[in-house]
């Protein structure tokens, strides 16, 4: 039996005459924010701290923030673009695949690394007091950190190959806010996930190749000659609209109509509210695993 | 559940600072199997699906700790002392029971994560926002950690390079930090040279002064006997004796003969 709930334990009277506080009580969503809020200074250092120390380790240090993104289109475009050449490409072809493949790196480090969130952080969790949503969120904002240099690259590789620089490249911005309120979203799922089925961490990498296969990273949907309502299905891949919202931003040849913005909007908002309750209502079960 | 007990070490009107009522704390570890039955049967036991298995840690324990006490934990490795502590904490949330406590209870320990592949300095500032120090705080306390760590011009060097030692003095340094209504207190003194021990069992009397009610667990009864009034000694995640510190060590010792 709990203590205190509703007919209240000598126990719980006497601390209460004590004026003492119940321990480990989850607090309400908006009270949950707050503490979120005032960690926030936690929060960012330990994101900007993570980040340096991934990339410290070698000679280059932050320089492989821009040399990676660099060497994963040039690898991507040489199996895709030269090896695998298909009619199913867009006529501009190389910035299409490299934004594809950035802004999808971006979705996979977000539900890989959220997915360890908790679990690969239980020395601190042990041993401190803070809301565990500063995890998974410090997590997608590491990913930010990453993905700022990579998007500026998308911009240059967008340049040379002849896309003019206009106010459209402002819908980035947007698109990508949507994205990270998704990302969100799926890296609290995935936090609390992996730390109630371990195995879902052996999962995941099946999830992200499905999810790089299907989503139209190296091809245009509307060319693989699917039937109608199969392709209406792929479209609908949160993945896929978002990455098609930020080439809309820089891509001529990209339209993106109304409903893509609303999907983009609904996925967002879906995923970050269900994601967070789904999170928070295991706040207290974060430190006994 | 169970009537609170004031302690017989601790003055009647002495103020509550924790009440631990009747609090279990149950693990689940994905670890093992089955028992083996037998030695050939362990030899040939292939892996199999691995089986949930529920680990009582705590067995619902009750006491009341007040203002001024500093209580010595003890029992054997593995008895339920660390998850004691941390469920007065509030860092392990009991599956059954309740702890109320005056404040949030701060446990120093010498576990507290930080990152290898930093500097301490950045460690420092990293620490001590996890302890939910404000910006400022921490660059006017600083100075006075690094100093009370010892570690010298390490602080520049990423902490994998560290010693044991050396980082365990850090995390201390950091952990002693801030200044707290009850505080709990987890092997720390066993950690250091003699310099160090001195100057962190000086600190943690400091606290004592400022917090209120001191916890420690250690394997050191000679620690225990010189730094505590109470002793509470836990046994296979129960409460086998509460009291005054002596009777309680002397009992555990002649358990332990």
């Amino acid at each position: 039996m709990s203590a205190g709930e509703t007919s209240p334990s000598p126990a719980a009277r006497f601390a209460a005459e004590a004026g003492l506080e119940r321990l480990g009580r989850r607090p309400a969503l908006v009270e949950y924010g707050r503490e979120l809020w005032q960690r926030r200074h936690f929060l960012l250092e330990l994101s900007r701290s993570r980040f340096r120390g991934q990339n410290e380790e070698n000679r280059l240090g932050l320089g492989w923030v821009l040399v990676r993104p660099l060497l994963n289109a040039v690898v991507y475009g040489v199996v895709f673009g030269l090896l695998l050449a298909s009619s199913t490409r867009p006529d501009n072809f190389v910035p299409f695949l490299v934004i594809g493949i950035f802004v999808f790196q971006y979705f996979a480090g977000c539900l890989n690394d959220g997915s360890k969130a908790i679990t690969s952080n239980l020395g601190l969790v042990r041993t401190m007091h803070f809301p565990r949503a500063v995890l998974p969120v410090s997590v997608v904002l590491q990913q930010v950190y990453a993905l700022a240099p990579m998007m500026g690259m998308a911009a240059v590789v967008a340049l040379v190959f002849g896309e003019p620089l206009t106010w459209r490249w402002l819908l980035v911005v947007p698109a990508l806010v949507l994205m990270t309120m998704f990302c969100q979203g799926v890296a609290f799922v995935a936090a609390r996930a992996t730390l109630h089925v371990r195995d879902v961490a052996q999962l995941l990498p099946f999830v992200t190749r499905l999810l790089f296969y299907i989503s139209g990273l190296f091809y245009s949907i509307e060319r693989v000659g699917l039937p109608p309502a199969a392709e209406a299905v792929a479209k609908v891949n949160p993945v896929q609209v978002y990455i098609t919202l930020v080439r809309t931003g820089l891509l001529t040849e990209v339209e993106a109509g109304w409903h893509l913005w609303a999907l983009g909007i609904g996925w967002a908002v879906v995923a970050l509210v269900g994601g967070a309750v789904f999170f928070w209502r295991a706040e207290e079960a974060y430190g006994r695993e | 559940m169970s009537e609170p007990q004031t302690s017989p070490a601790a003055p009647a009107e002495a103020r509550p600072t924790v009440v631990v009522d009747d609090v279990h704390v149950d693990y689940t570890v994905y670890a093992a199997g089955k028992r083996a039955t037998s030695e050939r049967k362990l030899l040939r036991r292939a892996p199999s699906l691995r089986q949930a298995r529920t680990v009582h840690a705590l067995k619902g324990v009750s006491f009341t700790a007040h203002e001024g006490e500093s209580i010595g934990v003890i029992g054997h490795n593995g008895s339920g002392k660390s998850t004691l502590l941390r469920a007065i904490a509030g860092l392990t949330t009991p599956t059954r029971g309740t702890v109320y406590a005056d404040g949030r209870p701060a446990l120093l320990g010498v576990n507290a994560a930080l990152i290898n592949e930093l500097s301490g300095e950045r460690n420092v500032i990293l620490g001590g926002l996890a302890l939910g120090m404000s910006p400022e705080e921490i660059r006017g306390r600083y100075q006075e950690i690094v100093e009370f760590a010892g570690i010298g011009e390490a602080v520049d060097l990423p902490m994998k390079t560290y010693s044991a030692g050396m980082g365990a003095r850090l995390r201390f340094a950091i952990a002693a930090s801030a200044t707290h209504r009850v505080l709990l207190v987890d092997e720390a003194l066993a950690v250091g040279d003699a310099a160090f021990r001195r100057r962190s069992e000086e600190r943690i009397r400091e606290l004592r002064a400022e917090a209120g009610t001191v916890f420690l667990v250690s394997h050191s009864m000679g620690t225990i006997k010189e730094t505590c009034t109470r002793g509470i000694w836990i046994d296979h995640g129960e409460l086998r004796a509460d009291g005054p510190v002596l009777d309680v060590v002397a009992a555990y010792e002649a358990s332990v003969r």
